[in-house]
């Protein structure tokens, strides 16, 4: 399973890049695994307001529905509307053409308790 | 004895649009007395379908063309009647046919539901007095019967529960549930508009005080858990829990779908539960699965009976009458058309009145008794979510299957192969790869046997012959169906 150092991840299983003021949202490979084949998802719309630890989108598999929780406050500047027609990108590119949504951040402090790679993984081993 | 799914006589049948031949008649009505009336001319334009042609597109078929449809494709089913069906958090229980007899009596049958009320005094006491013993089971002061399945009754039961706190003058906004809940407790609680706090169990699968004491504050309107608990666990805090719900003026809703493991064992009102939905077509016996129809009978304690679905039955003297808004002024109204599902409360009138007091109790003890010898059983083959004696149901994880390429779902299908009806799976969602067994108390040790031979012989496949359950079922109708593909490009016409 992949976790790419360049990317922060949460506890809800969201990894989340940050280049300058813009955050760019997924769901981790570890996600995607243990969700099974993704067969739908439904993203806010640009310009939506998104708040940290609260849902932003739903992700349906064949096994369950899961929110899915946005890892930054800010506004959501791009949607990758793409997937919701091609949801089976999500199983199987989930950190490349699987981004979710890119968000404007609006409070970079939230960023510092995210996890690392090397504690999402350490994270996931534990919750196993 | 030897249980496998029969290979003989798989009779192909097409839809009956494809048995259709025009000017096929099941029946000629015959010649009518009444003068002739253009029925057509009453329905606006809009509503008929090809500019008044009502038959075109409708299939025509003869009687024993639909009579060979339909019991072909009852053959096909699987149901508690043709087999063993241990689907987890369901109680897929046998439900007996002497509440068949007693739902046909023709004093029921011919019922309608506008009769005049002096008219069907006995099927108002049949209502009156199952509420009564349902109360008596739950501990419960006050039932309505009105829902008309589970998750119905949890949208009554927090409709009741926001009422309560709108009538104190402070509305509360917050319900907690834990992660190991149903689905439809989170779904319920958003539908009555309130905000979900999602909490999470313990190691040990149960739900912490603690927990409960972080989150909990005054615009918490109520506390919805499910007990015994989605892992089969009884929930033995439930008392402290409830007091620090309590000390905030909070309610606790009890999610009652497991009730088949406390039944005439434990009250629900002794636990501080506050407000419960009795699943009828799990707990007591009436039809579940394939449509049912179901029926969520929702019990409250006193503070909350004046927020009770109307009509209500008052018995006076020795007459029933019916209660509407004008004496019920805090009611928060109707939650289904008429009484709810009558002849369902009449099977499970007849059950409770079948098995009284004792037989209830013993139920719920064969049912616990029963999941664990599941649980017993099959710990050496598949990994226990929790290795603790359990109440009805039993819960597994994949952990031993881990690295062999075979899942959960795998195990599922093949088990198909053998004659079951596959367990509950993939939840709870705590349980990773969860396989969950509920026998209920109906089913035979030989059946519970074969069972355990089935899921002994599928571990050891797993291991030697993966592909067998990977291409499971294959000793069916129909085998393993894409059910990605279909879920992802769903076709939901039978003809383009």
């Amino acid at each position: 399973m992949d976790f790419p150092k360049d990317l922060k991840y949460t506890k809800e299983h969201e990894w989340i890049k940050v280049e300058g003021n813009t955050a760019t949202i997924g769901i981790t490979d570890y996600a995607q695994d243990s969700l099974g084949d993704v067969v739908y998802v439904e993203l806010p719309q640009e310009g939506q307001a998104v708040t940290k630890h609260e849902a932003f989108g739903v992700v349906e598999s064949v096994k369950a529905v899961s929110d899915l929780y946005s890892p930054v406050s800010g506004s959501v500047s791009e949607v990758n509307d793409a997937i919701i027609d091609s949801p089976e990108a999500i199983n199987e590119d989930p950190y490349g053409d699987a981004w979710m949504i890119k968000v404007d951040v609006s409070n970079k402090a939230e960023l510092s308790d995210l996890l690392s790679a090397e504690d999402y993984q350490k994270f996931i081993e534990e919750e196993k | 004895m030897k249980q496998t799914t029969d290979k003989g006589f798989f009779m192909d049948e097409p839809l009956i649009f494809e048995r259709s031949s025009s000017g096929k008649r099941g029946v000629e009505p015959c010649q009518s007395d009444v003068p002739d009336h253009d029925a057509l001319s009453t329905i606006p334009k809009a509503f008929l379908r090809d500019a008044g042609d009502g038959l075109n597109g409708f299939p025509e078929a003869s009687e024993l063309d639909v009579v060979r449809h339909y019991t072909r494709l009852s053959q096909w089913n699987f149901g508690v009647d043709t087999g063993f069906y241990p689907l987890g958090s369901c109680t897929m229980k046998y439900n007996p046919k002497v509440n068949e007899d007693a739902a046909r009596l023709s004093g029921f049958t011919g019922l309608h539901p506008y009769q005049n009320e002096a008219t069907c005094q006995g099927a108002l006491e049949l209502m009156h007095d199952l509420e009564a013993y349902l109360c008596e089971i739950s501990g419960m002061d006050a039932i309505t019967l009105q829902p008309s399945a589970g998750a119905h009754g949890e949208l009554c039961g927090l409709f009741m529960i926001a009422a309560y706190f709108k009538d104190k003058g402070a509305p509360r906004h917050k319900i907690i549930i834990p992660d190991t809940a149903h689905g439809t407790n989170p779904a319920s609680s958003a539908l009555a508009g309130f905000k979900v706090v999602p909490i999470k169990s313990g190691a040990n699968g149960l739900l912490a005080p603690e927990a409960v004491k972080a989150v909990m504050d005054t615009d918490t309107a109520a506390l919805m858990l499910t007990n015994p608990n989605t892992i089969g666990l009884f929930e033995r805090n439930i008392k402290e829990i409830a007091r620090i719900v309590h000390a905030k003026g909070g309610l606790i809703y009890c999610d009652g779908a497991n009730m088949n493991a406390l039944m005439g064992l434990a009250r629900l009102s002794d636990m501080g539960v506050d407000c419960v939905q009795l699943n009828l077509h799990k707990t007591f016996s009436t039809p579940h699965g394939g449509g049912g129809p179901g029926s969520g009978p929702v019990g409250v304690v006193k503070k909350l009976e004046p927020f009770l679905p109307v009509p209500r039955i008052r018995k006076k003297g020795k007459r029933f009458t019916l209660v509407n808004e004008g004496d019920r002024p805090k009611t928060i109204g109707r939650m289904k058309a008429f009484y709810g599902n009558f002849s369902i409360m009449v099977r499970a009138y007849a059950y409770i009145r079948r098995l009284g007091a004792e037989g209830l109790r013993r139920a719920a003890t064969t049912a616990i008794l029963n999941a664990n010898y599941m649980r017993e059983s099959l710990k050496g083959d598949f990994e226990l979510a929790y290795d603790t004696p359990c109440m009805h149901e039993a819960v597994f994880s994949d952990k031993l299957l881990s690295g062999s390429g075979v899942a959960t779902m795998d195990i599922a299908k093949r088990l198909i192969d053998y004659g079951f009806h596959p367990p509950t799976v993939y939840f709870p969602l705590v349980v990773h790869g969860a396989i969950m067994i509920e026998p209920t108390e109906t089913e035979s040790l030989e059946t519970l046997d074969a069972f355990i031979s089935a899921m002994r012989s599928i571990a050891v496949e797993a291991k030697t012959a993966p592909e067998l359950l990977k291409n499971a079922p294959s000793n069916t109708r129909v085998s393993r169906v894409d059910e990605t593909k279909a879920a992802r490009e769903p076709v939901l016409r039978w003809r383009a």
